[in-house]
């Protein structure tokens, strides 16, 4: 009996959760005249249309924006990988005079309101002549994300026994061995947890795309669905089939690696 | 690298915020406290603050509790709980951009879901974006989609750590479950919490995407927040110093809470 109410009410629940959601699925696949005729949101209709989702494609730009996301993200996240791992590897190894009042700084930037870097960042990008490229983006994402990374690989790094390296120390091995061949593999378990994430919320930026590009040609997924709702402004099957294409990524990547996002949001807040 | 994009700007509008610059001219006039100054007079940035309050009250009171309710729930061990977490957790991984159409739409005041729904009922409708008096609720609910499965990421964590034996003791003593949720699992909980709280109120001090894309602050400001109204002022009415001494109030407000995350973290830092 208790079993029976436990999962109705999580049912119920997740169904009432999701509305947003499914809503969203089924209106991407209706026309406007069904819409407006029926004001059936959350069943599907007798016809599936994907016509929606090709104009969105095609005449919304989508294509672009879709390609221009992957060019900015897989950098960024690569590089905010690599060099926190280096920072992070030094922070937890070598005892040096700043180790500690670093790591704060690095906490402490991860959490401060964006609104202060807006306008500094905004016209170093300008005087660096890197405004309104993908390369002024990337460079961006990389350093905000190195605070949040570098942290979080550093609290990795300090569960690794210090005898591993003190061997390795004996039998020769220099700095860089001992990051590449002992700290590097050790590490992917976290590596992965912190790309997965890293890799949702770069994707999913909006503020520093606005902030940092002008033209269509370099805009993120983010801004293009912006500048799609312009176009389409009530045609909201459109601008639903355009939201899905923003949000499919992110969505297989967290359903395929649930584990490692999950694993990297609690590390990065609870163990602190 | 993370100095140039991060920690000079900060400094950098420290200084701005004490000039007049237009975000063009080379020239920078000092002018003193004057930004300030005008800062308290403006009816604008009062009510913005409020609005702020109303996010971080909104975060507190209801995303950290319901986060720990549903925790809570989910936390039972039946079959197929799991599949229930993931679909909680699922608005979790979509761009604010996404949400704010997929809501824009929800709240579309003649043929939106909630409206229908409302109608159907035997309700008259609500302005849900167009009612100031209400635009801030409606957008603080559509942030709450993504907010609360981080409040329960973080609750799942905690009640990991609750040591079993002690539980099980509980059932022995004959606690009922009202019991043993006040007086085993909440003080247990309580790091959980504070980070919660904290990574709550900091989120809702710094909100930008959602309501740039659903009011851009509007109808006349109503749901404007700091963050929001200091994008206009700097990159709308081109006044970069004005909008630096925003952010910079923004940041004085949220250091405080910055601190106690930081001397929680720090805490737990050393003991590692």
């Amino acid at each position: 009996m208790k079993k029976v109410v436990v999962y109705s009410f999580a049912t119920l629940l997740i169904i009432i959760w999701l509305i947003p959601f499914i809503a969203a699925f089924f209106t991407s696949f209706k026309t406007m005249d069904t819409l407006m005729s029926t004001h059936n949101w959350l069943f599907p209709s007798k016809i599936w249309h994907f016509k929606n989702f090709t104009i969105a494609w095609e005449d919304g730009n989508m294509r672009q924006y879709f390609l221009n996301t992957f060019i900015i993200t897989i950098p960024a996240v690569l590089g905010a990988l690599f060099i926190s791992s280096l920072g992070a590897f030094a922070l937890s190894w070598y005892e040096f005079k700043f180790s500690k009042p670093i790591l704060m700084i690095f906490i402490g930037g991860m959490l401060i309101p964006f609104q202060m870097l807006l306008i500094p960042v905004y016209r170093l990008s300008i005087k660096m002549g890197i405004y309104n490229s993908f390369i002024g983006l990337i460079l961006f994402h990389i350093a905000f994300q190195t605070g949040f990374c570098t942290f979080f690989l550093r609290n990795f790094m300090k569960t690794i026994p210090q005898s591993i390296f003190d061997a390795a120390t004996v039998d020769g091995a220099g700095h860089l061995t001992i990051y590449r061949k002992i700290v590097l593999p050790l590490i992917l378990p976290a590596l992965a947890a912190l790309g997965i994430l890293e890799f949702t919320w770069i994707w999913n930026d909006y503020l520093w795309s606005l902030i940092l590009i002008q033209s269509d040609k370099y805009k993120p997924i983010t801004l293009g669905l912006t500048a799609m709702q312009g176009e389409w402004i009530t045609q909201w099957n459109i601008i639903a089939a355009g939201s899905i294409i923003a949000a499919i990524v992110p969505l297989i990547v967290f359903l395929l690696f649930q584990k490692y996002f999950i694993e990297g949001l609690t590390a990065g807040c609870i163990k602190g | 690298m993370y100095s140039i994009w991060v920690i000079i700007p900060i400094f950098q509008t420290m200084f701005l915020s004490f000039t007049n610059w237009d975000g063009v001219s080379p020239l920078i006039n000092f002018v003193g406290l004057e930004n300030f100054r005008e800062l308290f007079k403006d009816p604008y940035l009062i009510l913005s603050f409020w609005n702020n309050i109303k996010w971080l009250l909104g975060f507190a009171i209801v995303a950290v509790p319901l986060g720990l309710a549903v925790a809570m729930f989910l936390d039972q061990e039946f079959a197929g709980s799991k599949i229930y977490k993931t679909f909680m957790f699922l608005p979790m991984t979509l761009s604010f951009v996404v949400i704010g159409q997929i809501w824009s739409w929800i709240f579309e005041p003649r043929d939106g879901i909630l409206n229908t729904f409302l109608n159907f009922l035997g309700i008259q409708g609500i302005g849900w974006l167009s009612n100031p008096k209400i635009v801030t609720y409606s957008l603080i609910m559509a942030a709450l989609w993504r907010q609360i499965p981080y409040a329960m990421v973080i609750f799942l964590a905690g009640l990991k750590q609750v040591p079993k034996t002690l539980v099980d003791a509980s059932y022995v003593d004959g606690a009922n479950s009202w019991q043993r949720f006040i007086y085993i699992i909440l003080p247990m909980l309580r790091p959980a919490t504070v980070i919660a709280i904290t990574v709550n109120v900091i989120d809702s001090l710094r909100a930008f995407d959602i309501i740039y894309v659903m009011t851009r602050g509007g109808p006349f400001y109503s749901s404007s927040v700091m963050a929001n109204y200091m994008y206009i002022q700097a990159f709308h009415n081109y006044r970069m110093g004005y909008g630096s001494s925003i952010a910079v109030i923004q940041f004085l407000v949220t250091l405080s809470f910055i601190i106690i995350y930081m001397r929680h973290v720090m805490k737990t830092e050393v003991s590692l």
